[in-house]
């Protein structure tokens, strides 16, 4: 097998050993916002972990991990404004959580309940996608209506990876963003595999934030698992969309170089196409010690409150847990609710064919199979 | 269908493991089958339905593409015009989606738009259908898709004798096959499977029981539950359940003659049932043996909402007690 690219000239604020590179402007940001951040990151670690163990315990189904995704995620989210969107893929738990989502729908959703998508009127995210590559035209579509509406108050931040840069949609979507100038974000998570294909095989091409050359706007990479790299050309990338200067265009892709740390999903065994564990060159950029060390020696975080942090992620999500162990799948009915905004006679039909069904036979019995 | 000889050594397989075998068996026969797809090769595919390829044909003739549905068909097209004879993977059929336009617009009728200058023998192969407690998009059953469009021929198992009998003869015809995989029976079962090549006909039906009260159709991952429901009522109707596997073209034939011997019918299957290929089926029988029938045909299918997910998906898809249910209806009428 061949080698994987290696980590090189990027956006990186944190040294791989945690501390601060030197000849670098810091990007500004408070102290509490950093410790969000932290927080944040901490919580998108536990959840993951405690949902692949909900998994092997067959309360939820297959579920894609973010491991070494949580610096990306977290920071590009919190470099967004309560206005902006994110429409996200399947992997993007975290982003959706600190852009608004309860944890909670995520799970419902993984645990195949319908209504873990159903998004509060007042969380700016799009559902959760599983078809890869293929949410980033809705994105700019999204952003193309608030340009004409809205006057692009609001900035559209698409989230994929890197094997669903293959796909024709992504090309076209960012096609369009470049004619029609729309405020979007393309935020690719390169975390070096689609499943089983590592990066060299998905191109031939170095570098993905190239490509926005060929549709005349910019394109970045940044340390994914640098938050403050990250949060840099997030910020930069969303204040460029709403207000670009004369000669800019909105949009920008940012490549966040990352690795993923875990399985693919809950369904997938790394170890029949990869080592049995993750390169020492990636292992040492684990964004949370990573980020910890940085807090800890640039004194902004101490062990107690190390401490009192984590306590508290673990309550919540022991809440969050939970209440979702404890959901129950919808009326069975409730597949025939959504599927118009009236539902024919035709369905109407079905759906008194589904409730005799049930009357006659018992849930049991009907859904009892060999 | 074909037979086996008794003296001939098998090998005990399920369903997923045949699709390996018929792969491995065609591409030891034939230098120009090569597997293309998405996590086909060192990974043997996310049901390791190619596993083992990767290592005994190499990454020339099993290869992991770029993410590309689309691409992943369209060369295919490209190669199988040149001469090779591609099978290409999705994987799962809710992914085939992006490579529509290149299967119908291309594949499909590259022979006719060329005035038969150029073919396109190639085998896409994908799993399809729900059961599996699987996310969003994973659990579809849209073959109707495929079975509407002249110039493809759609094929599916549901054994693994089948499954490498009809996997052989879908790469050595001539023609694009669309081959199904029910992703609900790849490790269900085994079967002896015979270790040396052999050939299911594409366009014949297998009579899996006979009846003489009413006939039922079925394929894919309803013949399981369709063949239990036929058990459970056996002690008062006689089924007779013809399991299609080939559903472009269809065995209109042995539909009809089964119809003509037991004057009732239903058909079954996962799929939602407006323009569901049972709508086809209903059809056939009503040219042909209308004045056979003695009662209307009774569809026994999903519902016409798209596939829930998976917490509902037993309530979707029609289990064996509604399949009975369907039976006794159209006895009774
Ligand atoms: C259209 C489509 N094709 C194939 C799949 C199966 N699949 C799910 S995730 C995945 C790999 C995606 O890789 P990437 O875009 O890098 O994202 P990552 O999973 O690494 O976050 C594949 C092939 C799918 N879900 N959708
Ligand atoms: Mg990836």
């Amino acid at each position: 097998m061949s080698t994987l690219r290696q980590p090189s000239d990027r956006v990186q604020f944190i040294d791989t050993d945690g501390m601060p590179l030197e000849d670098v402007d810091h990007p500004s940001m408070t102290d509490d916002t950093m410790l969000e951040l932290y927080r944040d990151m901490y919580l998108a670690r536990r959840f993951d972990r405690r949902t692949v163990k909900l998994n092997r315990t067959g309360e939820i189904g297959s579920f894609p991990p973010l491991y070494g995704h949580e610096a990306a995620q977290v920071a590009s989210a919190h470099a967004l404004e309560p206005e902006d969107w994110v429409i996200p893929s399947y992997r993007d738990h975290a982003a959706l959580h600190v852009h608004g989502l309860d944890l909670g729908n995520i799970l419902l959703y993984y645990k195949g309940i319908e209504q873990g998508n159903a998004i509060p009127d007042d969380v700016n995210v799009f559902p959760i996608n599983g078809s890869v590559g293929s949410q980033p035209p809705h994105a700019v579509g999204l952003a193309w209506a608030d340009s004409l509406v809205n006057d692009s108050e609001s900035v559209y931040a698409c989230y994929f990876g890197d094997g669903a840069t293959s796909q024709g949609d992504v090309h076209e979507a960012m096609n369009f963003a470049g004619v029609f100038d729309t405020p979007n974000v393309f935020f690719c998570q390169n975390n070096q595999w689609a499943i089983s294909v590592p990066f060299e095989k998905q191109t031939a091409a170095d570098s993905l934030a190239s490509r926005a050359q060929g549709y005349g706007f910019e394109g970045i990479q940044v340390d994914g698992m640098d938050p403050l790299a990250v949060y840099d050309v997030m910020r930069t990338a969303v204040e460029k969309a709403k207000s670009p200067a004369d000669d800019e265009l909105r949009p920008t892709f940012i490549e966040a170089m990352l690795y993923r740390l875990g399985a693919h999903s809950t369904a997938d065994d790394p170890t029949k196409y990869r080592g049995d564990e993750p390169p020492e060159e990636w292992q040492e950029k684990d964004p949370i010690p990573r980020f910890r060390t940085y807090l800890i020696e640039t004194g902004r975080l101490d062990e107690e409150e190390d401490d009192a942090i984590r306590s508290s992620v673990e309550d919540e999500l022991a809440d969050v847990i939970e209440t979702v162990k404890s959901t129950e799948p919808p009326d069975p009915e409730q597949m025939f609710d959504h599927v118009y905004e009236e539902a024919t006679p035709l369905l109407e039909d079905q759906r008194e064919q589904l409730e005799y069904l049930r009357e006659t036979y018992g849930d049991d019995e009907l859904t009892d199979h060999e | 269908m074909a037979t086996t000889d008794s003296d001939q050594d098998t090998q005990s397989l399920t369903i997923v493991e045949s699709v390996q075998d018929g792969l491995r068996s065609e591409m030891a026969r034939d230098d120009d089958v090569i597997v293309l797809g998405e996590d086909v090769g060192q990974n043997g595919g996310v049901f390791r339905a190619t596993d083992g390829l990767y290592e005994e044909y190499g990454e020339d003739r099993v290869v992991d593409t770029p993410l590309a549905e689309s691409c992943i068909a369209g060369a295919a097209v490209g190669l199988a015009a040149h001469g090779m004879k591609p099978v290409p993977e999705m994987q799962f059929l809710g992914f085939s989606y992006p490579a529509f336009e290149q299967i119908i617009n291309h594949a499909a009728r590259l022979r006719a738009r060329s005035c038969g200058q150029y073919s396109c023998q190639m085998v896409i192969r994908t799993p399809y259908g729900g059961g599996i407690s699987a996310p969003e998009h994973h659990s579809e059953s849209t073959e109707t898709f495929f079975a509407h469009y002249p110039g493809l021929k759609v094929v599916v198992p549901s054994t693994p004798y089948d499954t490498k009998g009809l996997l052989t003869s879908a790469i050595r015809d001539p023609d694009p096959v669309v081959f199904l995989e029910p992703a609900r029976l790849y490790r269900g079962f085994k079967d002896e499977v015979p270790e040396e090549s052999y050939t299911v006909p594409i366009g014949d039906a297998a009579v899996r029981r006979e009846g003489s009260d009413v006939s039922v159709f079925t394929w894919g991952s309803m013949t399981p539950p369709t063949l239990e429901a036929a058990e459970n009522v056996e002690d008062e109707i006689s089924v007779e359940v013809v399991e299609l596997r080939s559903l472009s073209p269809l065995d209109t034939e042995t539909i009809v003659e089964s119809v003509k011997k037991t004057g009732r019918s239903a058909v079954v299957h996962e799929a939602p049932k407006s323009v569901g290929l049972g709508a086809e089926v209903t059809a056939r029988i009503q040219e042909e043996a209308l004045l056979y029938l003695e009662a209307p045909i009774e569809r026994v299918t999903g519902f016409d909402v798209p596939f829930p997910l998976y917490s509902l998906e037993e309530f979707y898809l029609p289990e064996a007690t509604r399949i009975e249910d369907g039976i006794r209806t159209v006895t009774e009428f």
